[in-house]
C-alpha cells in the first residue's frame, strides 16, 4: 500500500515522499517499512510500540494509534510529524 | 606518588574537537601549531547531538570508529557511526532502547543517548552508552547493535538509586561518566544526575552506591547513600586508583582504597566557589585537574561568577588552585560549560578547550595559561571532545 512519508524522516527514503510497503495491520506495514528502510520505524515508534510523541498515522485520513489496526492493500497510510519546539 | 610522564618533548599531533551541539556536530581542525582552526560542518544539522566520540584504541590496519549520539526533537534517539572520520555515515542497525514491557507494565523509552564511552582495550569495539532516562547500554560491534547492561538497568535498587523524573536534570536524568579501569574490564563506574556514582566489579552483573563522604545538600540525611547530583566523574588511566568529580555540590578526590570522598574544592576562592559541570585530567599528570566555576548560588544562574569566565586548574590533586583567565572576556561574560564540554589533548603542553552554551569554542595552547577564542556562532554545545585528527 501507499505509505506517505514526512521530510524529517525522508533520509530513510533517499528523499521519497511516497514509498509502497506492506502488511495485514498497521504493525506489519512499519515492519516492512523498517525492512526496505532500515532504522526509520525507530524514529516513529518507541521501543513499547508507542507512537512517539509529536509523530501522526493517518489511515485513509483517520488518525491510528494503535499498531494492531487492520489494513487493506487500498488503504493509504500517511505519516505525520507534529512540528513544535525551537 | 607523582606519577607524571615526563618526555623530553612530545611530537605535535594534529587535533581535531569534536563538537555536539543542540543542532547538529561540527568538527574543529588544527594547524600543527592549533593556531587556525577550520570548521568543518553541520553534520546532521537539526539533530539534537549530545556526544560525539573517537575510538582512542589502537586498530592496526582499521580505521577508528567515530560515534554519535543524535536525536530531534521528534524523532526518536539513535546513533550514528563513521569510519572515514564523518565523511560518510550508517545508522546503528539496534539503538540503545528498554526491553519490551510485560503486558500490563510500564516500559522504559529512551528520550536520549547522553553519554558515549569506548569500553576496555582488551576488548575491541566495546562501547558503553549512557542514556535519559538513567540507563547503561553496551555494544560489542563498534557501536553497531547495543544492548541493555541488565545488571543495572533492572537492578532491584534501580527505582530507588535513580529517583523519578522530579530527581533528574531538567531535561532529563542523565546517566553519564561511564569509566572502565585500565586494569580491569570488569570494574566500571558511572554518575548519575540524579542517583550518584556507581561501581560496578563484574562487568556490570552487580552495583554498588560509592557516594560516601559527598555532600547531597538536597537531601534530609547528610550521609544519604545515594541520590547524589555527579556533574562530571574522570579516572585517570595512569592512576585508576584515585576518582575524581565535579558534582552539584562541590569538587570531589577518593582515593579508592579509602572509600571516601574528599572535598578538594573547598580550597577555591570563596568568591568563585566550587560549583560548575566539566572536570578535565591532564594526560600525562594524574595530579593536574582542570574545571570551570559556574555561580551555583540563589537560583544557580550557572553562569561564569560575576560575569568573569575563568577556568581553574591545580597541580597537586586539589591542595591549591590557580585562576586561568588570560584572553576570557574580563566583565560581562555570561558563559556555561557544560559537562561534556572541556577536553584536553595529548600534546606538550597541553591544549585544553571548552564550549559553551552561547556557541563559542576556546583554546588554550598553553595548559589553560592563556585562552583564544577558536569558533563562534555555533549552536548551543553540549560536548567537546579533543581527538587526534585523522
Amino acid at each position: 500500500m501507499k505509505v506517505l512519508i514526512p521530510g524529517p524522516l525522508r533520509s530513510y527514503t533517499q528523499g521519497l515522499h511516497e514509498v509502497l510497503a506492506s502488511g495485514e495491520s498497521l504493525g506489519e506495514v512499519l515492519a516492512d517499512l523498517d525492512r526496505r528502510y532500515p532504522g526509520i520505524r525507530f524514529r516513529m515508534i518507541d521501543e513499547q510500540d508507542a507512537v512517539r510523541r509529536h509523530m501522526r498515522v493517518f489511515v485513509n485520513r483517520e488518525p491510528v494509534r494503535d499498531l494492531g489496526t487492520a489494513l487493506r492493500a487500498s488503504d493509504e497510510v500517511l505519516i505525520v510529524q507534529a512540528l513544535s519546539g525551537g | 606518588m607523582r606519577a607524571r610522564a615526563t618526555p623530553a618533548s612530545l611530537p605535535a599531533r594534529p587535533v581535531a574537537l569534536l563538537v555536539a551541539t543542540r543542532k547538529g556536530a561540527f568538527i574543529l581542525k588544527a594547524d600543527a601549531a592549533r593556531r587556525a582552526w577550520k570548521t568543518v560542518g553541520p553534520m546532521f544539522f537539526g539533530h539534537i547531538v549530545h556526544h560525539m566520540a573517537l575510538d582512542p584504541r589502537p586498530a592496526p590496519r582499521a580505521p577508528r570508529t567515530l560515534l554519535v549520539a543524535a536525536r530531534t526533537g521528534h524523532l526518536g534517539p539513535t546513533v550514528f557511526r563513521s569510519q572515514d572520520f564523518g565523511r560518510t555515515w550508517k545508522e546503528a542497525s539496534r539503538p540503545p532502547a528498554f526491553p519490551k514491557a510485560q503486558p500490563g507494565q510500564k516500559g522504559r523509552v529512551v528520550d536520549h543517548v547522553f553519554w558515549l564511552a569506548p569500553g576496555h582495550p582488551d576488548e575491541p569495539g566495546s562501547w558503553y552508552a549512557g542514556t535519559s532516562p538513567q540507563g547503561l547500554f553496551r555494544s560489542d560491534d563498534g557501536g553497531d547493535t547495543w544492548a541493555p547492561v541488565a545488571g543495572f538497568n533492572d537492578h532491584p535498587m534501580y527505582a530507588k538509586w535513580t529517583g523519578d523524573e522530579q530527581d533528574g536534570t531538567p531535561d532529563g536524568p542523565k546517566l553519564h561518566s561511564i569509566l572502565v579501569d585500565p586494569r580491569d574490564a570488569g570494574h566500571l563506574y558511572i554518575g548519575m544526575s540524579g542517583g550518584g556514582v556507581f561501581e560496578s566489579t563484574d562487568k556490570g552483573a552487580s552495583w554498588a552506591p560509592l557516594n560516601k563522604g559527598c555532600a547531597a545538600d538536597f537531601l534530609p540525611h547528610p550521609e544519604a547513600e545515594y541520590g547524589h547530583d555527579p556533574h562530571c566523574v574522570r579516572l585517570h588511566p595512569l592512576a585508576p586508583d584515585v576518582l575524581y568529580q565535579q558534582n552539584h555540590c562541590g569538587i570531589y578526590r577518593m582515593a579508592r582504597g579509602e572509600g571516601r570522598w574528599v572535598r578538594i574544592g573547598a580550597r577555591m576562592p570563596k568568591k568563585v566557589g566550587d560549583i560548575g559541570f566539566p572536570l578535565v585530567l591532564h594526560p600525562r599528570d594524574p595530579e593536574t585537574l582542570w574545571v570551570f566555576p559556574m555561580d551555583g548560588t540563589t537560583v544557580w544562574p550557572r553562569t561564569s561568577p560575576g560575569g568573569r569566565p575563568a577556568a581553574y586548574v591545580s597541580r597537586n590533586s586539589g591542595r591549591t588552585w590557580q585562576r586561568q583567565d588570560k584572553g576570557l572576556p574580563p566583565s560581562q561574560g555570561w558563559f556555561t560549560v557544560k559537562r561534556q564540554a572541556m577536553s584536553a589533548d595529548g600534546n606538550d603542553p597541553v591544549g585544553v578547550y571548552f564550549g559553551t552554551t552561547n556557541g563559542e569554542v576556546w583554546a588554550s595552547r598553553n595548559e589553560g595559561a592563556s585562552w583564544a577564542c577558536i569558533a563562534r556562532h555555533l549552536p548551543h554545545i553540549y560536548a567537546v571532545e579533543a581527538v587526534p585528527a585523522q
